[in-house]
């Protein structure tokens, strides 16, 4: 029963026919998912086999790679078609996704063979995120298991449409209607209950070839289509995308020369003709599109989908991040969302922590209230949650440092999907999905007051700024913030010292030292921080504040030039050396937790303003630089 | 391309897409240029992508002094035609060796193409690099992501790679990492194929069939394409009509017995054929996963 698909004869016959064909060939990108072991790859395999996507040349390596492994006997495993990286090939397991090529008479296909083990979730999703189809396997003696719920779980909440149900190694249950019976209605149970519509279940043997190309006289109870002739008949065409107004995310500004000022993106969303009004986001400036450039000449109309080239009729600022968009209707713009969360970090998510946050073609910043609640994938069930780990599913609210252009994941996924970016690590820690904005900032509105900073500043003569000072215990913080102050107070000038230590007496005596609470502690300190700016005060700032991220966030919520960020460079051994308070020492005794250079990260500032060496400088020294910095911002 | 829906219009929109993001995000790209087909309509992309810039990144052929003389003819010309900054890498230790594919086997790629890349990507600390790989190539291929990220040593570490959802690709890293992109990940060799058929796309004339000098070699038919090939004592080329499905070192390409001399007939033997477009690569030929294996050293 190998190879039932020939190669197409028109081929021999007439070639122009045949690509022309070709070309007008839907495409199907489909995944398969499942558990370990449930026979994604060897259907994959077989899917190549017997479409005869494999050369000779290929298949020859593959017996041999066979007889090596030695899984199947003497026989072809087709894994091996797919399971390309040495370490699955020994482990017999799929550790990242493939993508694989196929194509028959009436169809292409883009296979995506994903991992089953739930350590490689976040691999799954990557397959998922762009397929328009899921497979989602099921071992006959096996039955549904928890991957078999978080796969359908995942490809679900990701907007994939159609599914089919394979129950596979029909083989090995002496191809049973019963039990191909049983585990259809408890699936369907379950694929009712988190919203899947396009449902079909075939019984197949990946093994063996049973209703993949051909039907199997082994099934005959069975009578629906085999797996091919199924992909090859599903509508296709409904991507879940609902918004048909234009839009353009700008992706870069093209500017040969002086004459031209282009906008390069791709298209996401409707179409758009010469002429037409459009908006850019955020900013809500209008006016009219002039030309769409191509290499291929201009057009006088584009639609979703083609990457353009757009000039408009006005000289309007609009850089990379931005869009353009038809004038009616167009996204909306928020800075506070509901949202849920795939996290695919070894470390956990931490709230309040800034990540990158990447969505469009926008990088934002991005920080993540305590989860509302995590997904239990095999009840559904909502559990509380005050993190979440690696492969879990929540919903929390996010908060971005600016306003952007957004739509709900369920009507637009190019601006409704975004990916999280560990800020110190570059790695995609978490990807996320628009559900819908809050407008709670918008609702608290800002107190007109009369008195502006500015009054607040010019009464005192000083142009206020906030002098941060960042480095690990006993790094000389207190004690430079300390000469800092006195050299100010003696200037004249207006001043208040914010010291770690004291407002862990008082405005922060709730707070402990684990990751999440340090970073609360930061916020805290930069709003004060703050305030005592509109006040017009000098404020000088003794914290170890060991993150970067947070750090960052404080510069940001500054006005420009009043953050001066300090390094009080001192080596740990030296730090540990001086251990005025005796931290240090109870710390490598195992009897204090979370210390900074001990046990929890320093991460030194990227570009302070000013950096002090206290190996090479003395405290009067140090002081007297950084008032000399202050007064030449 | 003006349709607006054909799969090869989806594709090169896909690309272009890709392309852009990478000069937005990275501060210093650079494009493979290896003179093969798929460079070719890399390159054709580039210049669809910016127009009507000039593709804001030069081109940096890894020579081998191997390769066959008309790809350097092809070479020479697409760099003056397009006005592109070319920059040509030759490994100056392998040439002090003198590496050669008749003695050194296996080390002539290692030190003259997997070395000389890193060395060039170094030297000019170029931070991303365009190759022209496709998934449908080979199965460690078929598992690497569109925005590769790669240490500061190079490295592909392929059990780690970063979770690479819809069309976003973190280009994020830290200095001295680096990150490999494949505009072509979705291609196949059939719409490559294609679409230099239908964008009139140049490439070197060894595409085609024509008669040309060979000797067989391990099995393989191998064009003599200048007097450094060893010939056997009273040995002499046998003139045949071929063609080449791939083009690297001419040492250790093989040929294919053809009469495709244009290139519906070329996609048409294509079609017909019965093995891979990288049976004629030595390269690859050397146990199971050795493509990941080069790859995780810092060849392509
Ligand atoms: N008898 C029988 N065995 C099968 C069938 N399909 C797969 N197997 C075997 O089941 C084992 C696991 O198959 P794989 O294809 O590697 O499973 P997978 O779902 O890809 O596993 P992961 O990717 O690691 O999650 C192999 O030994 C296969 O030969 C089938 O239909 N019948
Ligand atoms: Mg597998």
């Amino acid at each position: 029963m190998d190879k039932v698909y020939e190669i197409d004869t028109l081929i021999a016959k007439d070639i122009n026919a045949y690509l022309e064909s070709h070309q007008n060939k839907l495409l199907l990108r489909f995944i398969t998912c499942g558990s370990v072991d449930d026979g994604k790859s060897t259907l994959i395999g077989r899917l190549l086999y017997d479409s005869k996507m494999i050369f000779e040349d290929q298949l020859a390596q593959l017996k041999v790679d066979s007889k090596k492994m030695g899984t199947q006997g003497n026989k072809i495993d087709f894994a091996l078609l797919v399971d390309g990286l040495a370490a699955e090939r020994e482990q017999g397991i799929t550790i990242d996704v493939s993508y694989r090529f196929f194509s028959t008479k009436k169809r292409k296909f883009i296979v995506v063979d994903t991992p089953g083990h739930e350590q490689y979730t976040r691999n799954m999703v990557t397959g998922a995120s762009t397929a328009d189809l899921a497979v989602i396997l099921i071992d006959a003696r096996k039955g549904m298991l928890t991957q078999t719920c978080r796969h359908s779980y995942l490809c679900h909440l990701l907007g994939i449409q159609n599914f089919v149900l394979v129950v596979n190694k029909m083989d090995l249950v002496d191809y049973n209607q019963e039990v191909f019976d049983s585990i259809v209605y408890n699936y369907y149970e379950f694929a009712k209950r988190i919203g899947i519509q396009n449902l079909t279940s075939i019984p197949i043997s990946g093994l063996k070839g049973d209703n993949i190309t051909i039907r199997s006289d082994s099934t005959p109870w069975y009578n629906g289509l085999t797996l091919i002739d199924h992909l090859e008949s599903i509508k296709l065409g409904q991507t879940g995308d609902k918004t048909q107004n234009f839009c353009m995310p700008v992706q870069w500004v093209n500017r040969p020369n002086s004459d031209f000022r282009g906008f390069s993106g791709k298209i996401t969303a409707g179409s758009i003709k010469i002429g037409e009004e459009v908006v850019i986001l955020p900013s809500k400036k209008t006016s009219h599109v002039e030309r769409i450039v191509t290499f291929d000449g201009d057009l006088n109309m584009a639609s979703n989908g083609q990457s353009v080239t757009i000039t408009l009729k006005d000289e309007i600022d609009c850089s990379r991040g931005q869009i353009i968009s038809s004038s009616n209707s167009p996204p909306k713009v928020a800075d506070q969302f509901n949202t849920t969360l795939i996290w695919m970090d070894e470390k956990k998510l931490i709230p309040g922590r800034a990540y990158y946050m990447k969505i469009g073609v926008q990088t934002v910043m991005a920080t993540i209230a305590e989860p509302k609640y995590e997904i239990n994938v095999n009840t559904l069930e909502h559990m509380a949650a005050d993190s979440l780990k690696l492969n879990s599913i929540g919903v929390a609210i996010l908060t971005t440092d600016v306003s952007i252009p957004f739509t709900p994941y369920a009507e637009n996924k190019t601006l409704g999907g975004f990916i999280l970016i560990d800020k110190f690590t570059n790695s995609t820690v978490g990807a996320g999905l628009i559900n819908f904005a809050l407008r709670r900032t918008q609702n608290i509105h800002w107190q007109n007051v009369n008195i502006t900073r500015d009054d607040h500043a010019i009464l005192k003569k000083q142009k206020p700024a906030v002098i941060w000072l960042t480095g690990i215990s006993g790094s000389g913080k207190s004690t430079i913030a300390n000469a800092v102050e006195k050299k100010l107070n003696r200037m004249n000038r207006h001043t208040f010292l914010l010291d770690g230590d004291n407002i862990r007496h008082g405005l922060n005596k709730d707070l402990g030292f684990t990751e999440v609470d340090r970073i609360e502690n930061i916020r805290r300190v930069g709003e004060v921080a703050k305030l005592m700016t509109d006040a017009g005060l000098i404020v000088i700032t003794a914290f170890i504040s060991p993150f970067e991220s947070e750090r960052q966030i404080v510069r940001k919520m500054m006005s420009p030039g009043e953050f001066i960020e300090v390094f009080i460079n001192t080596p740990l051994h030296i730090a540990e050396k001086r251990d005025v308070k005796g931290l240090y020492s109870k710390a490598r005794l195992g009897q204090l937790k979370n210390f900074t250079g001990i046990d929890s990260p320093y991460e030194p500032p990227e570009k302070p303003e000013i950096n002090i060496d206290t190996t090479s400088m003395s405290i009067d020294e140090a002081a007297e630089k950084i008032i000399k910095k202050l007064f030449s911002f | 391309m003006k349709q607006a829906q054909t799969h090869l219009a989806r594709l090169e929109s896909e690309s272009i897409e890709i392309m852009r993001e990478v000069i937005s995000e990275t501060d210093n790209p650079v494009m493979l240029y290896s003179v093969g087909k798929d460079s070719a309509v890399m390159l054709h992309l580039a210049k669809k992508a910016f127009y009507p810039s000039l593709p804001p990144f030069p081109l940096l052929h890894v020579d081998t002094t191997w390769k066959f003389k008309d790809m350097y003819k092809l070479r020479d010309k697409v760099a003056k035609v397009t006005k592109m900054e070319l920059i040509v890498h030759q490994n100056p230790k392998a040439k002090e060796k003198g590496i050669n594919p008749f003695d050194h086997g296996v080390l002539h790629t290692d030190i003259w193409k997997t070395e000389g890349l890193k060395q060039a990507l170094d030297k000019y600390r170029f931070d991303a690099a365009f190759g022209g790989a496709r998934r449908d190539e080979e199965k460690s291929r078929a598992k690497e992501r569109v925005f590769s990220f790669r240490t500061a040593q190079h490295l592909w570490e392929p059990r780690v790679q970063r979770p690479e959802l819809w069309s976003l690709y973190n280009a994020r890293k830290a200095k001295g990492e680096s990150m490999r992109i494949f505009p072509l990940s979705n291609w196949t060799e059939l719409d490559i194929w294609q679409y230099i058929y239908v964008e009139n796309i140049e490439i070197v004339p060894l595409y085609f069939a024509a008669p040309r000098p060979t000797v067989i070699r391990n099995g393989m038919l191998i064009m003599v394409d200048d007097d450094r090939f060893p010939l056997e004592m009273g040995e002499k080329p046998v003139i045949r009509s071929i063609r080449f499905r791939t083009l690297g070192c001419y040492p250790l390409t093989g040929a294919i017995e053809s009469k495709a001399s244009t290139l519906i007939e070329i996609i048409q033997e294509m079609l017909l054929t019965t093995t891979s477009e990288r049976q004629g690569r030595i390269i690859d030929k050397d146990q199971g996963v050795s493509m990941e294996a080069k790859k995780q050293q810092g060849y392509f």
